[in-house]
């Protein structure tokens, strides 16, 4: 039992983007409002971020920006060690996924205008009713 | 509907609770995340790049090739955006409202008749609420502060965190403010649908002119290196100031793009009041 326990706490990063990747993907299939799909899938965004950044998480480490070089010349380096910083990987690529993600957002939100101005309503139901009706 | 939406999900979370078992507990240095190639980057990125924020020295140089496409992705999420929904038959109201700044009088022109852009009227919609002081002097005071700490995230993104991405999203989203706070016809008189769209590709043209210019010195596309004969320094500094050159690319294209989607979306592609 204490074990268990022990691993639940060890491991609660995962937890929680489990629990939010779960919540994004319900809200993208079960809502009815489009705009709730949007929201879903942000969401779902956010777990896979969450996911990636807490990965380079390390024990002890500070961020991935290293301290005292700010000297141009290849003579005063001291000795970086990897253990030091966390792993900068997750961060760079969640960098671009972050932007990216408006970007998607952005491009939903038109669909949804058009949608809108088509049909004058985002619920699926009823689209679906006005597209069978034609 | 529901219910099939419920066991999906549950679905996909018990096999990902499954999975997590043999995931490494967090913030384990020995994670297999952290073992490979990220050691070499945090070892490695001062004396191959002298850039102290080892996300920005792979972001911009050694995974310079990926950012590109993402600034591509970016742009042609813009693009899209436009295509989508702005209406390119100007299909003309039947009136146009002016209102007199100094005294508050509306007046209605019937079809087909303007008054000339001036500083006495500004043009106003049927659904014109009154501006609100407090929000406009505060945003007027404040939105300049905002550029210029967007500046120094760009510029200083090689010492501290920050870089094209972010700051060209707070330099977009100062002038967002501004379209909330005045509205969009202001925003676009001071920054046109044609400079955004045209800034949108210059960013990318700045990037990927910058690794058109490496294959010109007979390197590899984007790298920077290259450029230490042109700049004047050694390799190591050029690939730095190259890094600084890319991301400032990003940041017009990133803050154009903000902006773009912004004005198409919030007006629907009819570029009246806005939100």
């Amino acid at each position: 039992m204490n074990d268990l326990v022990a691993t639940i706490i060890a491991k609660y990063n995962y937890w929680i983007y489990i629990t939010l990747m779960m919540a994004g993907l319900y809200a993208m299939i079960a809502k009815n409002n489009l705009v709730k799909k949007i929201v879903g899938m942000n969401i779902f965004q956010t777990a896979i971020i969450l996911f990636y950044v807490s990965i380079g998480v390390k024990k002890g480490a500070t961020i991935p920006i290293l301290e005292h070089a700010h000297g141009h010349g290849h003579d005063a380096h001291q000795a970086v060690h990897a253990t030091d910083y966390i792993n900068p990987l997750p961060h760079v690529l969640m960098l671009t996924a972050i932007v990216v993600g408006v970007a998607t957002l952005g491009v939903a939100l038109a669909l949804a205008i058009r949608i809108y101005n088509t049909y004058h309503t985002l619920e699926e139901d009823e689209i679906l009713a006005q597209i069978r009706e034609e | 509907m529901k219910i099939i939406g419920f066991i999906i999900s549950i679905a996909t979370g018990s096999l990902l609770i499954y999975a997590a078992a043999d995931f490494p507990a967090w913030s384990d240095p020995a994670s297999p995340a952290s073992t490979y190639l990220s050691p070499h980057f945090i070892e490695k990125t001062i004396e191959e790049t002298s850039v102290p924020n080892i996300v920005t020295a792979v972001l911009a140089d050694y995974r310079g090739f990926d950012t590109m496409f993402e600034t591509t992705v970016i742009f042609s999420a813009g693009v899209v955006c436009y295509l989508l929904l702005r209406t390119s038959r100007r299909k003309e109201p039947e009136t146009r409202y002016y209102r007199h700044i100094l005294t508050g009088v509306t007046i209605e022109l019937k079809e087909g008749y303007k008054i000339p852009p001036s500083t006495d009227f500004e043009r106003i919609d049927s659904l014109w609420t009154p501006p609100d002081l407090i929000i406009r002097t505060v945003c007027r005071l404040l939105i300049p502060f905002i550029q210029l700490f967007a500046l120094y995230v760009i510029a200083h993104g090689h010492h501290s965190p920050g870089g094209g991405f972010q700051g060209g999203v707070i330099l977009g989203a100062s002038i967002i403010l501004f379209a909330i706070s005045f509205d969009l016809r202001a925003a676009i008189s001071r920054m046109s649908e044609k400079l955004v769209a045209v800034l949108c590709a210059v960013g990318v043209l700045i990037y990927a002119c910058t690794g058109g210019l490496c294959l010109l010195f007979g390197r590899n596309f984007l790298d920077y290196g290259a450029l230490a004969e042109l700049l004047g320094v050694d390799a190591v500094t050029a690939r730095s100031h190259g890094i600084l050159i890319v991301e400032i690319g990003v940041g017009i294209a990133v803050m154009a793009t903000m902006i773009w989607v912004y004005n198409n979306v919030s007006s629907a592609g009819k570029y009246e009041q806005g939100l």
